[in-house]
């Protein structure tokens, strides 16, 4: 072996440090996936008819479909019939109060970090907190309520604003859009929902948190941000799972709508559950997450750290249909072991001066594979439209491997794309380098993949962009040279 | 134990280093006191830069023989960030580059890991600052290269008075500089041997090399010691580096290959 394998091995050897299991009573629904299961989940969350039928429609709709196969991802076998879809901590209502809450998940949230108590959390950030299938608390609502925001659990969202979540749902990734996004519009549990008023920029960054935590289930959580004119809104999510040699599936839809001169940061710090050192169970993370830019000069913005899961498929995207609008990418991956990536964005171009960023950095370690994969498309009408893509992957060890797959379909002449990619090593050299000023091994390849990723790491919000650099380095315990 | 062992700052004994089963230096004796400053002349290839970084701990070369004791302790048990905290210092030959960590990060990193290994609380940032402001000085280094990131677009000449600006706020107690003074214009050597100067005292030790004589002109040596073929073949007083200088290295290597 040699001292460069030594140190890669080294550092790709730590654990993953919220694999903990919360035992708190659940409620669950058999295995399986039919319309009756389906009926069931609706039937629990006491859904109107219509979306009842939404969702059989879907359902209908998935069955004729197949699993992408495009992704450079190998995948064994999914058996949705062997999959809980509904999985609940036993509870009446939702919590109004924390002496409601059963201790057991106030004190999961705090292992997670996440406290529930709204005077022990970070000043300025709301958190809805969803475990397995169902929000378990949104903290600071009535704050909010009184700017007009609606921040809540996407099932509250149904029985309150009814109008809303028929008007949107499904308007940015319509069922019929993939696979995973048609499982998910048939059999999604809970999310959040954010809505914006016009004029009003929220005064404290937003965030929902998933757990999954019961065995054997899948979290199809939806999520749907609309920010009306001239208003502005922070979201942060973050996830994290128990660890489990079992695969577990996740799979999402996240929403956002941006009218006239609005904007949108969504960032994602995402840490399911990797798997193990060999390469066992972990989460399957199929993602869809798109914005439109619907008024002119709207910006949304995807930042995302993506540090866990065995296999990721996400390409959080932009429809850049209001004139001037704005779509941002930027995003760090990274992985270990064996863990899979397959990430990127699409940038729609339709609106005139749309202009869009995407910047990408890949850290890949241990057997692992990651791959950036973007479309930019500029359409007919858009005039002087504008990309800038820079797509790096940073290379720890030589048994993993770094992918790019940019796709262009420009059809209009005025437009200016670019497009840069480099690929590096952390060396042995950068790694000595330090160690001779007193850095040891660990903290030099924190160092240096922190340095790597400065640039995208200084778009989260402060307080989570601590967490990430200190994620980023977990994650790479144990694997440099 | 002989006690007189310990009085030695750096005692290499008969030190063999292979690096992939090729031997590179093939036994070289070397005492550096406190206070002492040694050239280590020689032609390219003669094994240099082998010697500088089995010290510094360099984990490509296979310590075959020998001994090397730093303050009375076997060095080669100590790991390469030890060796560092411990106070030894080595100024690279080509300084590498490490894209977006900032140098005033990069140190502060640095600082608080030597710190910590003595039990010493992190230094407080307004302290640091000070202390970096106070180091600059020293090598006249542009107050705008410390916010760059490490190395990072860096002329050859700002890269080794970078190298001089970190001994200098490291608490170094045995720097080895290697070519720290090849590529550089006069007043970049001038600045760089008025830093080693600065920093020269009687706890202090400085091995210097080179093949050029010219640094020693402003340095001027205890001792200089030429390496050839991985041996330690001469060592004289300064006067050694005149002649090297006059007559290049074809004499000392005449010698060494006619006993050969
Ligand atoms: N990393 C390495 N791998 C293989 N050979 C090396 C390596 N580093 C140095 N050498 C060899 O060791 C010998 C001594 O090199 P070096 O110590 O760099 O000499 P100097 O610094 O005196 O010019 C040379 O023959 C060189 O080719
Ligand atoms: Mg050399």
């Amino acid at each position: 072996m040699t001292d460069q394998e030594k140190i890669l091995n080294e550092v790709t050897g730590s654990d993953y440090k919220f694999g903990f299991y919360t035992d708190i009573d659940t409620e669950t629904i058999p295995k399986g996936l039919n319309e009756d299961v389906i009926r069931i989940i609706s039937a629990k969350k006491e859904e109107p008819e219509w979306l009842t039928e939404s969702r059989l429609k879907a359902f209908r709709h998935w069955q004729g479909l197949k699993m992408p196969e495009w992704a450079h991802l190998q995948i064994s076998e999914i058996d949705y019939q062997d999959i809980i879809y509904y999985a609940a901590p036993i509870q009446e209502a939702k919590y109004q109060n924390m002496d409601e809450v059963d201790p057991e998940l106030i004190d999961t949230f705090n292992r997670l970090g996440i406290p529930l108590e709204e005077q022990k959390q970070l000043a300025g950030v709301a958190v809805d907190a969803v475990i397995d299938s169902v929000s378990v608390k949104t903290t600071f609502q009535d704050t909010l309520a009184d700017k007009g925001i609606i921040f809540c659990s996407f099932s509250e969202a149904v029985k309150n604003h009814p109008d809303l979540i028929k008007k949107f749902m499904g308007s940015v990734v319509p069922y019929t859009d993939n696979y995973f996004a048609a499982l998910n519009s048939a059999v999604f549990s809970d999310g959040s929902f954010c809505y914006i008023p016009k004029g009003v920029r929220c005064p404290m960054e937003l965030s929902t948190y998933f757990r999954i935590n019961a065995a054997n289930t899948g979290q199809f959580e939806r999520t749907l941000i609309v920010v009306e004119d001239d208003a502005y809104v922070s979201y942060l999510e973050g996830c994290t799972a128990p660890q489990r040699d079992e695969n577990q599936l996740h799979a999402a839809i996240v929403e956002i709508v941006a009218m006239e001169n609005s904007e949108v940061k969504y960032s994602t710090v995402q840490n399911w559950y990797p798997g193990d050192k060999e390469g066992k169970g972990g989460i399957y993370n199929f993602v869809t997450k798109r914005g439109i830019c619907k008024g002119d000069n709207s910006k949304i913005s995807w930042t995302q750290v993506e540090t866990g899961s065995a296999i990721t498929w996400k390409y959080p995207s932009c429809i850049l249909r209001g004139n001037n609008s704005v779509g941002e990418f930027y995003s760090v991956a990274v992985t270990n072991n064996y863990q899979q990536a397959d990430t990127g964005t699409k940038m729609i171009h339709i609106g005139k001066n749309t202009r869009s960023t995407i910047i990408s950095k890949g850290i890949s370690a241990g057997k692992s594979q990651n791959s950036y994969r973007g479309l930019v498309k500029v359409l007919k009408g858009a005039e002087n439209a504008r990309n800038f893509s820079q797509c790096d992957s940073l290379l720890l060890g030589d048994k993993c491997g770094a992918h790019t797959f940019p796709y262009l379909e420009v059809d209009n002449k005025t437009a200016i794309v670019e497009h840069e990619a480099t690929t590096s090593k952390i060396g042995e050299d950068q790694i000595f380098y330090c160690n001779q000023r007193g850095i040891d091994t660990e903290n030099a390849i924190s160092l240096i993949v922190n340095g790597y990723a400065k640039e995208v790491l200084n778009k989260l919000p402060m307080e989570f962009a601590v967490e990430a650099q200190k994620l980023l380095a977990i994650t790479l315990e144990g694997s440099v040279g | 134990m002989n006690t007189n062992e310990v009085s030695y700052m750096l005692e290499i004994k008969d030190l063999k280093v292979n690096i992939e089963d090729k031997e590179i230096l093939k036994g070289i004796n070397l005492h550096v006191n406190a206070g002492e400053v040694h050239a280590i002349m020689g032609p390219n290839g003669s094994g240099k830069s082998t010697l500088a970084s089995a010290l510094a701990g360099r984990d490509y070369f296979d310590i075959t023989h020998g001994k090397i004791l730093y303050e009375g302790k076997d060095l080669t048990e100590l790991a390469p960030e030890d060796r560092a905290r411990e106070g030894i210092f080595l100024g690279f030959q080509y300084p590498v580059e490490i894209p977006g960590v900032s140098m005033v990060n990069f140190l502060r990193t640095a600082i608080n890991s030597m710190r910590k290994y003595r039990n010493q609380e992190p230094l407080p940032a307004g302290e640091f600052l000070k202390l970096m402001r106070e180091k600059k000085k020293i090598v006249e280094i542009d107050s705008d290269l410390t916010n760059r990131s490490v190395n990072e677009g860096f002329s050859g000449g700002e890269k080794k008075k970078n190298e001089i600006f970190q001994m200098a706020l490291l608490d170094t107690r045995l720097a080895i500089l290697d070519e720290t003074d090849s590529g550089l214009d006069i007043d970049a050597l001038r600045i760089v041997a008025n830093g080693v100067n600065y920093l020269r005292s009687p706890e202090n030790a400085t091995i210097i090399i080179t093949h050029y004589q010219r640094l020693l002109d402003y340095i001027v040596p205890d001792f200089v010691h030429v390496l050839y073929k991985g041996r330690i073949v001469k060592s004289g007083d300064k006067s050694l580096a005149k002649e090297l200088e006059e007559h290049g290295y074809d004499w000392i290597k005449q010698e060494v290959d006619m006993d050969a």
